[in-house]
């Protein structure tokens, strides 16, 4: 069997070669998965870049992307497979003259009337694939289950037509904001990966390669600024996507060194909340 | 120590110190390393902890436990031998005196040295001269039972890492032609702090080496224990314990909510619903076939939280008002009131604020809780509470008790709990003190609990969210 990666340094460069800078964790949790060929589990704040990883992942192996977004109420019909009911009624009707029950109805359980979900095409696609479930801690613990045998085995059971197993395996990213803890079953079967807010240096880098036409000192002023937003006790503190979002703003705005009026006047593209706002601008500006 | 001994000896502390780990993913562990070149500490570390901790929170615990069985093993760790150290500090020496002359004055060298790596960032820097602090000033003996945090005092004290930021900032207005900004001067305030931080954890990483080095890794790791957020006491943390704690609270909380709305969703089904059941009958020839329910009528009760917060149980209710009203949607009303010798309501500190620790803060500096002297005093708070607001208690409410009661040798007045529980549904104790503690010294909580439903013991997270659990 044939690697992609060869270390956990390639695996860094290469994400860097698409935009996206994985700290030492990430590289090594993403290179061990392919080598070990286990699903990554991805939890930490919204806005981080867990989506983004998997993205990343496959744009650099230059595999299909397969994503399921998981809701509550998410089911087998959606997650993995569906027969085909229309088909298989029009097949009946269309031999309504012959006499071959037999045939048809082994005939209406075969390949042919079967709806492949995103699970299910991930397993049986013949081109490598990365398969994201994403926010997978929305799904109701019972739906978890469903998700247990593609994990381990990389196969699905389909009582009909027996056991589809993978031709190659998939590269799985599942993400979680953490809203509920998963159980037991599923984390075992995975590994795990924290992602947190950037530090400081990373941030910058990330701003850097991210933001067109962005000066180093305006980088380096907005990744500061953001740390020590997030160092203050806020409802909810800015996740990576919404700096990238205020840099963006002041780009376009032409401001090359944010000063406090400037910061207050575009806090609220940081920030979503009202309180969080006033504590924020209250705090730059080194109040008492 | 062949690694596969090492390996399990680092399981075995991780499950020693709380962290569920279970066979396969020790197996996992083995099959990962296998791919990790073994110089990479790094990825190495990650190997780890990917295979083996499946919670983010456990994560800090797992860290200090891995420094400590694979951090300090290679041959570059071995000490008295520095002479790229000696290097270092003269070129920082060279720099210093170039920087200038009149430097000297009292601290002496090391702190400028501190200084000076501190003002340049220079991690490589910052780790030498934690390395030489230590050595120099925390005067650990060899084989001396004597723990980590002592030396780590004795160090930081030395170098006054305490007027540590004020110097930084003169030093950078010094340095700086302009006026700096308020904003500026936050953001360089907030930078310093952080590589303090760091430098902090570099003596510590050192002082850790030393005591590995000295007493093996088993020993050590069993004193470095940390404890899990969920399991840190109210009651003695720290002020970092205390960060953790309530990091740790608000997914807890999050996690609370949306398990007791599913579980309400889903709750069983309501009494039989007579009338429909008949109606349905009518499609089966009067035959009742299909019994039909009622939707089940969720009964949220009505919670009333009186709480102490004079110093030592403060923590225990701030978490436990803040765990209340983050699921307060589970309650038809919530009530709360605070005191230490007088009671006052803070109800209406919470009404409309979207930021649940405000309010805890309004609630510590605003509330009318002081009678005579400030100490707690149960009886004369029962008292005043049973007076005032004894009428708002009705058979919906359920009434919580929160506080060690200890009672500074006053009047218990426990009759008032014992009111309460005449027309309340419900009346719970909770206290943050262990189990063995209670009715020792000052304290009457069975007293007071003989009156009461129910005495729990809510020493940690884990216990308080059990608690709530439970009773919402």
């Amino acid at each position: 069997m044939t690697f992609r990666f060869e270390s956990v340094d390639q695996v860094r460069q290469g994400l860097r070669e698409v935009d996206y800078l994985a700290d030492d964790g990430i590289a090594s949790v993403a290179f061990l998965a392919e080598r070990l060929g286990k699903p990554v589990l991805v939890e930490g704040p919204a806005g981080t870049g867990k989506t983004q990883l998997a993205k990343s992942v496959a744009e650099l192996t230059g595999a299909r992307l397969i994503r399921l977004q998981c809701y509550e109420g998410l089911d087998e019909s959606k997650a993995l497979y569906e027969w085909n009911y229309k088909k298989q009624l029009l097949r009946i009707q269309a031999d309504k003259n012959s006499d071959s029950w037999n045939e048809v109805h082994d005939d209406i359980f075969s390949e042919e009337f079967l709806l492949t979900r995103p699970l299910l095409e991930a397993i049986r696609s013949d081109d490598p694939v990365v398969l994201l479930i994403d926010e997978v801690d929305r799904v109701e613990v019972e739906t978890e289950a469903l998700l247990l045998e593609i994990l381990s085995e990389y196969q699905v059971s389909i009582p009909e037509l027996g056991t589809i197993t993978a031709k190659q395996i998939p590269l799985v990213f599942l993400t979680s904001n953490n809203t509920r803890e998963l159980s037991e079953a599923l984390k075992r079967r995975c590994l795990f990966l924290h992602v947190d807010y950037p530090d400081m240096d990373r941030e910058k880098q990330i701003v850097l390669t991210k933001v067109k036409g962005i000066s180093e000192h305006l980088a380096d002023q907005v990744a500061r600024i953001v740390r020590s937003i997030r160092q203050l006790d806020l409802k909810k503190a800015p996740s990576v996507s919404e700096t990238l979002d205020w840099a963006r703003t002041l780009v376009l705005l032409g401001i090359d060194n944010v000063d406090i009026e400037q910061a207050k006047e575009t806090l609220h593209i940081l920030l979503k909340y009202q309180s969080d706002i006033a504590k924020a601008a209250k705090e730059l500006s080194n109040e008492k | 120590m062949p690694m596969l001994d090492l390996l399990s000896g680092f399981v075995n502390e991780l499950r020693n110190a709380g962290l569920p780990v279970s066979l396969t993913e020790n197996l996992d562990a083995m099959e990962a390393i296998r791919f990790i070149p073994l110089e990479d500490r790094d990825a190495f570390k990650f190997a780890l902890g990917s295979t083996l901790i499946k919670n983010g929170s456990h994560w800090n615990a797992f860290e200090t436990i891995f420094e400590v069985y694979f951090s300090y093993r290679g041959p570059e760790y071995l000490i008295d031998n520095d002479a790229e150290l000696d290097d270092l500090m003269q070129s920082l020496r060279e720099q210093m005196d170039q920087g200038k002359g009149d430097g000297g004055g009292g601290g002496g060298d090391s702190q400028n040295q501190l200084l000076m790596a501190l003002m340049q960032g220079d991690q490589m820097m910052m780790r030498q001269v934690a390395k030489q602090s230590v050595e120099r000033y925390a005067g650990m003996e060899p084989g001396r039972p004597v723990g980590g945090t002592y030396y780590l005092y004795r160090t930081l004290r030395n170098l006054g890492l305490e007027e540590m930021p004020e110097k930084l900032m003169d030093e950078l207005r010094k340095q700086s032609d302009d006026e700096l900004s308020p904003m500026e001067e936050r953001l360089h305030k907030d930078e310093f702090d952080d590589r303090i931080d760091k430098f902090k954890k570099e003596v510590e990483a050192e002082i850790r080496r030393r005591l590995v080095a000295d007493r093996g890794a088993e020993a050590m790791a069993k004193t470095l224990r940390k404890p899990l957020p969920e399991d840190v006491e109210f009651m003695h943390a720290n002020r970092d314990e205390m960060q953790h704690l309530k990091k740790a609270l608000q997914p807890l909380t999050q996690k609370l909510a949306a398990r007791l709305a599913r579980k309400r969703r889903r709750g069983r089904r309501g009494p039989l619903d007579f009338r429909n059941t008949v109606r349905h009958s009518l499609t089966y020839g009067g035959v009742p076939l299909e019994p039909k329910f009622r939707a089940p009528r969720a009964s949220k009760p009505e919670l009333i939280v009186v709480a102490d917060i004079s110093g030592s149980v403060a923590a225990f209710a701030r978490f436990t008002l803040m765990l209340v009203y983050a699921i307060q949607n589970q309650f038809s009303k919530v009530r709360s009131f605070v005191f230490i010798d007088g009671v006052d309501e803070v109800t209406d500190y919470f009404k409309g604020v979207d930021d649940v620790s405000e309010a805890i803060v309004r609630v510590n500096n605003e509330a009318d809780v002081v009678w005579v002297d400030g100490h707690s005093d149960y009886g004369h708070a029962f008292e005043t509470f049973w007076e005032r607001y004894g009428k708002g208690i009705s058979s919906k409410s359920t009434v919580l008790l929160l506080g060690d009661a200890r009672n500074n040798y006053h009047a218990s007045q426990s009759w008032v709990v014992k009111e309460i529980k005449k027309k309340a549904k419900r009346v719970y104790w909770l206290n943050p003190e262990p189990r063995s503690y209670w009715n020792t010294g000052d304290s009457i909580v069975g007293e007071y609990a003989a009156h009461a439903d129910g005495l729990y013991e809510c020493r940690n997270l884990r216990q308080l969210e059990q608690f709530v659990e439970k009773l919402a």
